[in-house]
């Protein structure tokens, strides 16, 4: 059984986001989401200032065996990208909630963050997924 | 898992990444027991596979001696590619691909039916490929008595062991064996192998070892629209002797002479990114031609590719990854042997 912190929350594309002390949130992708990607190789963060609307794809994490999107759970404004993974993308592997995280989003409406899936949701969310 | 020609298989058992490098560092096992092994034994058995493959059986003078050919249609089209090994006189064994089975055996017989031929399918037995600069040493742990005089088999040649068939061949670019035995004794073995310290790989690893090896996967970089020449395998093809009438050979010697448009090179990612299949290449602005097989390679820390690409192509091309014009360095395959980088 996949590692689901019940301090984050999730979306259907498997990303979850924490919400920060300033207002912004970090977003990565789930323990479950590496593990069915498998071993990263290459990771493309968005701009700092770039914006989004909810859902949009705003980067790429690629393993070995195929690219896929990373979309943003909420509209706003990134305000920072995980430099790290440029030389080092197993880092996503390797510590998913950690310092695996992908980018930070400052929200246009805070309240599109209470919207998203809590833990228990997305545990149960992809239990289904597994059978 | 997942369903490759009809059998369920491991893309990876743990870290695919990890896998490739036990491979090129240490040993790793396969199980490619979904590839079709077919005897073909007879009085015409060397006259048939002359006729069969466009290389030449001929050229396997020693018993146990093994040759890879293309299987071409009257068009010169790839049916499929194989390994053959000189078994006796009569007597030849042939290694096809899983995926194309039901059409290489349909083909095969009937090309048959015109020489004094038995074409004998084992489906009894299965087939597990031990592969890296350890990978002899430690299965000859695993196969204990059988082992004996192993040390003296050549690379490319093949030895029978009671009811075992040990080849000194493989599909990563490493020395190794891919050894064939009866469906029945294939857990035990594979169980001494993981005793003797040899681990499990996926076909995950086993793509992009054979892709840095620079060795093609039928059905992506070649098939029945694709000549040898157009799939960097002229080197397959035995023009000598003159009179020897192979299937195909009309067509391909027309096209020998007039040219091919196309060709199979190997691409490497200057930029940062992945090459994926079927991704276009861009050669002075216009799309000039597909990526066959790409992926990240795991011993060069970038993206490699096979493409086919104008005849005439330079030194480097683009490649639309994403929506992006990646820079790429064009190179003779292949990009990794025996462990070490060769671009």
């Amino acid at each position: 059984m996949s590692n689901v912190p019940t301090e984050l929350r999730y979306t259907k594309t498997h990303e979850w986001v924490a919400r920060n002390d300033d207002g912004t949130l970090t977003v990565g992708i789930t323990e479950h989401a590496q593990g069915l990607l498998g071993d990263m190789v290459f990771v493309e963060v968005p701009e700092e200032g770039s914006t989004f609307g909810a859902g949009d794809d705003c980067a790429v994490v690629e393993s070995v065996k195929a690219a896929s999107d990373v979309y943003a759970p909420v509209a706003g404004e990134v305000t920072e990208g995980n430099e790290v993974l440029a030389d080092a993308p197993e880092t996503i592997n390797n510590d998913p909630y950690g310092d695996g995280w992908i980018f930070k989003i400052q929200p246009e409406d805070e309240g599109e963050y209470n919207e998203l899936m809590d833990s228990d949701a997305y545990a149960e969310m992809i239990a289904e997924e597994e059978h | 898992m997942v369903d490759f020609g009809g059998w369920d298989m491991p893309i990876n058992y743990g870290s695919q990444i990890e896998e490739h490098h036990q491979v090129r560092n240490d040993a790793g096992m396969f199980d490619v027991s979904h590839m079709t092994i077919v005897d073909v034994k007879g009085k015409d058995a060397r006259a048939f596979l002359q006729k069969l493959l466009a290389n030449d059986v001929a050229r396997l003078k020693d018993k146990g001696k093994a040759l890879y050919s293309c299987m071409l249609k009257e068009d010169a089209g790839v049916i499929d590619d194989l390994i053959v090994y000189y078994m006796e006189n009569d007597w030849y064994r042939v290694v096809v691909n899983a995926s194309t089975r039901e059409k290489d055996l349909a083909w095969i017989n009937k090309q048959a039916e015109a020489f004094n031929v038995k074409i004998t399918e084992l489906d009894g037995m299965a087939m597990i490929a031990v592969q890296g600069p350890n990978a002899r040493e430690k299965a000859n742990k695993a196969l204990g008595d059988k082992a004996k005089g192993l040390d003296d088999l050549g690379v490319f040649f093949a030895v029978l062991r009671d009811d075992m068939m040990i080849a000194r061949t493989g599909y990563t670019g490493e020395d190794g064996y891919e050894i064939m035995l009866p469906n029945e004794d294939a857990s035990s073995f594979w169980a001494a192998l993981l005793e003797a310290d040899v681990k499990p790989c996926g076909l995950g690893a086993r793509d992009t070892l054979r892709l840095e090896a620079g060795m093609n996967l039928y059905g992506s970089d070649m098939d029945e629209e694709t000549s040898p020449l157009e799939a960097a395998l002229g080197w397959t093809i035995a023009w000598d002797p003159e009179d020897r009438d192979f299937i195909g050979r009309e067509v391909l010697a027309k096209q020998k002479d007039e040219g091919v448009k196309n060709k199979l090179v190997g691409l490497v990612l200057d930029d940062k990114g992945v090459l994926r299949n079927h991704q276009k290449v861009i050669v002075d602005g216009k799309e000039a031609g597909e990526i066959t097989s790409g992926s990240f390679s795991p011993t060069l820390g970038k993206a490699i590719a096979f493409a086919r690409v104008p005849a005439d192509v330079g030194s480097t091309c683009k490649v639309d990854v994403r929506g992006k014009q990646l820079n790429c360095t064009v190179v003779k395959p292949p990009f990794v042997r025996n462990g070490k980088a060769c671009i």
